[in-house]
């Protein structure tokens, strides 16, 4: 079996909100170049794992390595341009696509050429013309498709996706799992994604992590999903837990 | 005014009284208490006042004034509670525009460095100073709870605090100098401000009095645009660690 370098890894972290355990211990990798799906029930603490990588939120204890080194070390705004995030809302700023594709240039007071905006949008399958479109007369696909493309312009190495296929039609969807697998194959990006579709988690991910109340209570190559050792999972896996 | 007059003003307090018995509207037992309240506090604050410009000391000048902010922070905090330490942020809003005005009065000789012209002037820079920072708060808060997402996209692009703020920060500052600016153009149109009411009706020559007037509403303006630009610059810190989070994440 190959062994993967971790990309992220995780060692006893907990996380909690005025004292309620949100998450863990948990202790686990992400390896890299890989596509790692994060399954489980609603409230299982996916979102916050995905904040405390890319350090919107801190463990309360617990150690978080990025790429070996501990993330606390990592300056938060480099840590975020490595460690890139896509919303599940995909939310917009006002103006055009343009405006929101140059967006993580313009942080650095910086400016994204036209050809460069072009590429990036037909990076994700998106027709240069669209780059004068407003923002907000995109469909909710290619919202997310240019909400991928924003965070590629930060050339991270590693890629947070928080459910972003899930309020998109059978057709979007499937654009958007090829698009991820074609950046992970192009960049050699490790992408950590968050679904509530299994069929998706295993036909797309390389590993899964299976997080149950804040644990994680299975982690290992997708195909786990098919035939689940622990009890929790086989419940998920079955539909008894949402 | 006469002793008789004055007690005839009442008649405009027992009509309200009237009206809310005859119709139910429960409005009795709080227009009775702030009837009570305006008429003791008017009283001791004119007693006081005579007494302030009869010593004719700055010390007690000073008094006043400190009086006047300590009243409006305890009233404006009440709106920030969700700002960490908004009192010293309101108080040292407020100190910096009564200094800056004050300043700019009395520097080049505007008006006269007297309790007369001080005082009250001081009282319409605090009070004003006041309500823009309850304005300004309620926006700020709103549109960081509103916009929580537009907040969390800039900083997970790698963005800063100041930048993943600006926009509501903005808005905000917007928002609540708009009535001071608007009601600005219709002054003297639709309303006579209360002021210049006064300052006619106890017999000055009206053109003196829109002359002060004006001084007030330019002085007011600069109140209006620095109190919510200060406040905001002061508020938007403590909304965030030294880890650059927002403070209060919500989760799945």
């Amino acid at each position: 079996m190959t062994t993967y370098e971790p990309a992220i890894h995780f060692k006893d972290v907990r996380y909690s909100i005025d004292g309620n355990p949100i998450i863990g211990p948990i202790t686990g990798s992400f390896p890299a170049g890989q596509i790692t799906t994060l399954v489980g029930p609603s409230g299982a603490g996916k979102t916050t794992v995905l904040k405390l990588c890319n350090g919107l939120l801190s463990p309360d204890a617990g150690e978080i390595l990025v790429e070996g080194r501990p993330i606390g070390s990592l300056e938060p705004t480099a840590l975020r341009r490595k460690v890139g995030m896509a919303l599940q809302d995909a939310p917009m700023v006002n103006g055009s696509v343009y405006d929101n594709l140059a967006l993580p240039l313009r942080l650095r007071k910086k400016e994204l050429s036209e050809t460069d905006a072009v590429s990036w949008l037909e990076d994700v399958g998106l027709p240069a013309d669209y780059l004068h479109k407003k923002a907000t007369e995109l469909s909710g696909g290619q919202r997310q498709k240019v909400s991928i493309a924003r965070t590629l312009v930060n050339h991270s190495d590693i890629l947070l996706m928080d459910e972003i296929t899930s309020a998109l039609d059978r057709g979007s969807k499937r654009e958007i799992e090829s698009l991820i697998t074609r950046i992970n194959e192009k960049y050699g990006t490790t992408i950590i994604w968050i679904t509530h579709n299994l069929e998706q988690a295993i036909s797309i991910g390389d590993f899964t992590w299976v997080l149950v109340a804040g644990e994680l209570v299975e982690t290992g190559e997708s195909r786990i999903l098919e035939k689940p050792a622990d009890e929790r999972v086989r419940r998920f896996v079955k539909g008894e837990l949402q | 005014m006469s002793p008789i007059a004055l007690s005839l003003t009442l008649i405009f307090v027992l009509i309200p009284l009237l009206l809310s018995r005859t119709l139910n509207l429960g409005l009795e037992k709080d227009t009775l208490i702030a009837t009570v309240r305006s008429i003791v506090q008017l009283f001791a604050v004119g007693y006081i006042l005579k007494f302030v410009f009869d010593s004719d000391s700055y010390i007690y000048i000073l008094m006043m004034i400190a009086l006047m902010i300590f009243a409006a922070v305890h009233n404006a905090s009440k709106k920030g509670k969700a700002i960490p330490g908004i009192s010293w942020k309101i108080t040292a809003t407020i100190i910096a525009v009564e200094v800056l005005t004050q300043g700019i009065l009395l520097g080049f000789g505007i008006v006269p460095a007297t309790a007369q012209y001080i005082i009250p002037i001081s009282g319409m820079v605090v009070g004003n100073s006041m309500v823009l920072s309850i304005l300004f708060l309620n926006r700020f808060t709103s549109e960081m709870e509103t916009h929580r997402n537009r907040t969390e996209l800039i900083l997970s692009l790698g963005g800063t605090p100041k930048q993943a703020v600006h926009t509501q920060l903005t808005d905000a500052i917007k928002a609540s100098t708009i009535p001071t600016i608007e009601s600005q153009k219709t002054m003297g149109l639709v309303q006579l401000p209360g002021m210049m009411s006064g300052q006619i009706i106890a017999g000055a020559d009206p053109v003196q009095a829109v002359q002060f007037q004006l001084l007030i509403l330019f002085l007011l303006l600069t109140t209006a645009v620095v109190s919510s630009i200060l406040l905001g610059f002061l508020s938007y810190p403590s909304l965030f660690n030294e880890r650059m989070q927002l403070i209060r994440q919500s989760n799945d």
